[in-house]
């Protein structure tokens, strides 16, 4: 029995506004093009592992199973994963226990989410749903709780809202070379200062976009199959969790389910944080990549502002070790329940060298990082080849 | 050849600047300026409407006109704020101008290119000999909810225009129109502001059906961007126009003239329409302009026009109006669009 599971194959659908593309139409791109890159046919697949959040709120679609079905024409389990923004981590992960207790079996792990056929007032209320009810109902958002985030940490650790553009400047260089980027192009520190504010010291720069998208990974445990096909170790993917209410955390520059997974995870995948030379980062605003880099253990608490201003996680950096690569949730768009697939996705696709104009020099171990509810939910995953 | 006869226009004086607005908002003026590429819009005071406004324009297209005044067969006037649902404005307007009372009126309705359907329809009808003039107005005091995005440029003006087939001004040398069911911006009925849907209105919307219309006028045409000396596109904000332009292939001075959105506004069915009154200031004999209107839900109308040796002596003073002008507060604002 093979106690090793692999990721043998990856598609997205491009990200962004796809004005004329539904729901349905993303799961389906995602699920035929991942059985095309695979050269698999369904039945090859014993369980769908389904990331999507809004759904039900904004498209008033639940029992997202049965709807996957029909548009598969599957009759084997299908399990629709919500778990906010780390809706896609989260199915990934849960797609690796199910492997753990499924020998000799082939899943599909699919992450999408429509969020463009409403207004920005409306997408805004739906994401907040995954909030505390409590502080939902005195007005906080999900950019106003980042926004509090980020305030906290410039105001104890000295730093200016530049530092936090540093993030921006990167990610947005490396979504040039993303194909499937929603923005292809580069900003600059300027720009970002210039952009309006969302949610002070946060501006448009500073944050990840509404997008459209979805992204599909075909994950085994079969021997046959990681033969036939580049392949990716799954090392790790560990979730942990806390409070909702930003209230009551035990502190705000810091997310204390991101510091427990990365724990986990490292113990699991018996890595060392000097391993890893690849990362996909949740940076859905510029301070979630700081605080990221820092609760995963990487960067000493409070020092995360001055290494992002050094652009040390650049791809032009010459550092050992690079973060989001794909462009992150910045570049390459935010499709919340697709963004954990696209996150592993990036990774497989670097670490078997299919990264096209974009691939790093060689890489064997990375890291991928998702979050939902502003620190609710973490999941943390390490590939390795 | 049918074409236009004789214009007017009209823009009211009163102006708020797009940092009054947005200090109301406490937004980010110089931003908002930059993006849109506007710094201020033309509003109707209290006692206008886009009634008073077709009148005062339908005024200055007739001026001259006196014997033509009763030959009109056709009155349309398109616009988005009629005050009415149900009661035409056209014949209030004709009946205004005492045009005698043997003519085909409506009302039009296609967002900001009421008017410009309306005008090439009157165009086949001049055309065929059915009737021997048409009177076309476009006219809007355009809205927006307070606080939404559009209410930095939804202005106010209107502009009429004679058709006919002799002594014409412009030759109308040919049209192009493309549809789809696109909904980009609407206004239920009963409702007080408009909806739009954000950046849906660009791409998609605006970018794609004058893209669509320009291009097919063109190959019909067999003309491309170097052989016109004038571009007009409809002005929603100051940034569209110029990257529509761009991507047609004409230059920034080609659109130059026309480019009245960062002074005006969007009047909505005349925006594009000012756009050419402004071009005919400037226009000469034998020139060609190139002309698209977009109206959301959504379609536009791409027109190609010549100028004639009469431009001359019909030619009115655009520039020296619109800078008699009155600044008005954000309060007077909300005043003078009844909104107050």
């Amino acid at each position: 029995m093979n106690n090793t599971h692999s990721i043998i194959g990856y598609y997205s659908t491009p990200f962004g506004e796809l004005w004329n593309k539904s729901l349905d139409d993303l799961i389906l791109e995602a699920f035929e093009g991942v059985l095309k890159v695979t050269a698999l046919e369904k039945e090859d697949i014993d369980a769908v592992f389904l990331g999507n959040m809004l759904g039900g709120v904004v498209d008033d679609l639940l029992l997202l199973s049965a709807h996957v079905a029909e548009l598969t024409g599957l009759h084997i389990p299908i399990y629709r994963i919500e778990a906010a923004c780390a809706s896609g981590g989260l199915a990934f992960q849960s797609a690796d226990e199910y492997l753990a207790s499924h020998p000799e079996s082939t899943v599909l792990v699919l992450g999408a989410e429509k969020m463009t056929d409403v207004g920005a007032r409306e997408i805004t209320q739906a994401l907040a749903a995954a909030a505390s009810a409590d502080e939902q109902s005195v007005g906080l958002t999900f950019p106003g709780v980042y926004g509090l985030l980020a305030q906290i940490y410039l105001h104890k650790y000295g730093y200016t809202e530049e530092h936090l553009a540093s993030i921006s400047v990167k990610n947005h260089a490396h979504g040039v070379l993303n194909e499937k980027a929603h923005f292809r192009r580069y900003v600059t520190i300027d720009n970002v200062l210039e952009s309006p504010y969302v949610a002070y010291p946060l501006k448009v720069l500073d944050s990840s976009p509404i997008s459209d998208g979805a992204a599909a990974l075909i994950l085994t445990n079969k021997n046959t199959l990681v033969k036939t096909h580049a392949s990716a170790m799954i090392l790790a993917s560990e979730i942990a969790t806390d409070t909702i209410s930003i209230a009551k955390r035990k502190n705000l520059n810091s997310l204390e389910a991101t510091r427990i997974a990365a724990e986990k995870a490292f113990d699991t995948a018996h890595v060392e944080r000097k391993d890893v030379q690849l990362m996909e980062v949740h940076d859905c605003f510029s301070i979630a990549e700081i605080l990221a880099l820092e609760d995963l253990g990487f960067w000493k608490k409070g020092q995360g502002g001055a290494r992002a201003r050094e652009m040390s996680t650049s791809r032009d950096s010459g550092s050992s070790l690079i973060v989001n690569t794909s462009g992150g949730l910045k570049a390459a768009g935010h499709p919340v329940g697709g963004t954990g697939i696209k996150q592993i996705g990036e990774l497989y696709l670097q670490l078997t060298g299919q990264a096209g104009e974009r691939q790093v020099k060689t890489a064997s171990v990375g890291l991928a990082h998702n979050v939902g509810g502003s620190g609710g939910v973490a999941v943390v995953s390490i590939l390795g080849v | 050849m049918v074409g236009i006869v004789d214009y007017g226009f009209y823009i009211p004086k009163y102006r708020i600047k797009i940092a009054e607005i947005a200090n109301q908002w406490e937004k980010c003026a110089d931003k908002i300026e930059r993006s849109l590429r506007m710094e201020e819009k033309a509003v109707a005071g209290r006692d206008e409407d886009m009634m008073t406004m077709a009148y005062e324009a339908s005024v200055m297209a007739l001026k001259s006109q006196s014997k033509i005044r009763k030959e009109i067969g056709a009155v349309f006037i398109g616009s988005e704020t009629f005050p009415y649902a149900v009661k035409p404005i056209s014949t209030s307007v004709a009946e205004w101008l005492d045009l005698g009372h043997d003519y085909l009126a409506y009302d039009t309705q296609f967002a900001c290119k009421a008017g410009t359907g309306a005008l090439i329809s009157a165009s086949a009808l001049v055309a065929s000999g059915d009737v021997s003039h048409a009177l076309v107005c476009a006219s809007d005091k355009a809205n927006a909810k307070p606080k939404d995005t559009l209410e930095y440029s939804a202005g106010s003006g209107a502009n009429a225009w004679l058709l006919g087939t002799d002594n014409v001004i412009l030759e109308l040398l040919g049209w192009h129109s493309y549809s789809s069911d696109t909904p980009d911006f609407w206004r239920r009925s009963k409702a007080e502001y408009p909806s739009h849907a954000g950046r849906f209105t660009g791409s998609p919307a605006y970018f794609k059906h004058i893209m669509e219309a320009a291009t097919a006028l063109m190959k019909k045409q067999q003309i491309t961007a170097l052989d016109v000396q004038h571009a007009v596109f409809h002005m929603p904000n100051g940034t569209f126009p110029l990257k529509v332009a761009h991507k047609l292939g004409f230059t920034r001075e080609q659109v130059g003239h026309s480019y009245v959105v960062p002074q005006l506004g969007n009047s909505y069915s005349a925006s594009a329409l000012m756009g050419l009154v402004a071009t005919l200031e400037y226009a000469k004999k034998d020139e060609l302009i190139f002309f698209a209107s977009y109206g959301s839900g959504a379609g536009s109308d791409a027109m190609l026009f010549r100028v004639t040796d009469k431009l001359e002596e019909r030619r009115k003073s655009f520039e020296k109006v619109i800078a008699d002008k009155v600044y008005i507060t954000y309060g007077e604002y909300m005043k003078y669009m009844n909104i107050i």
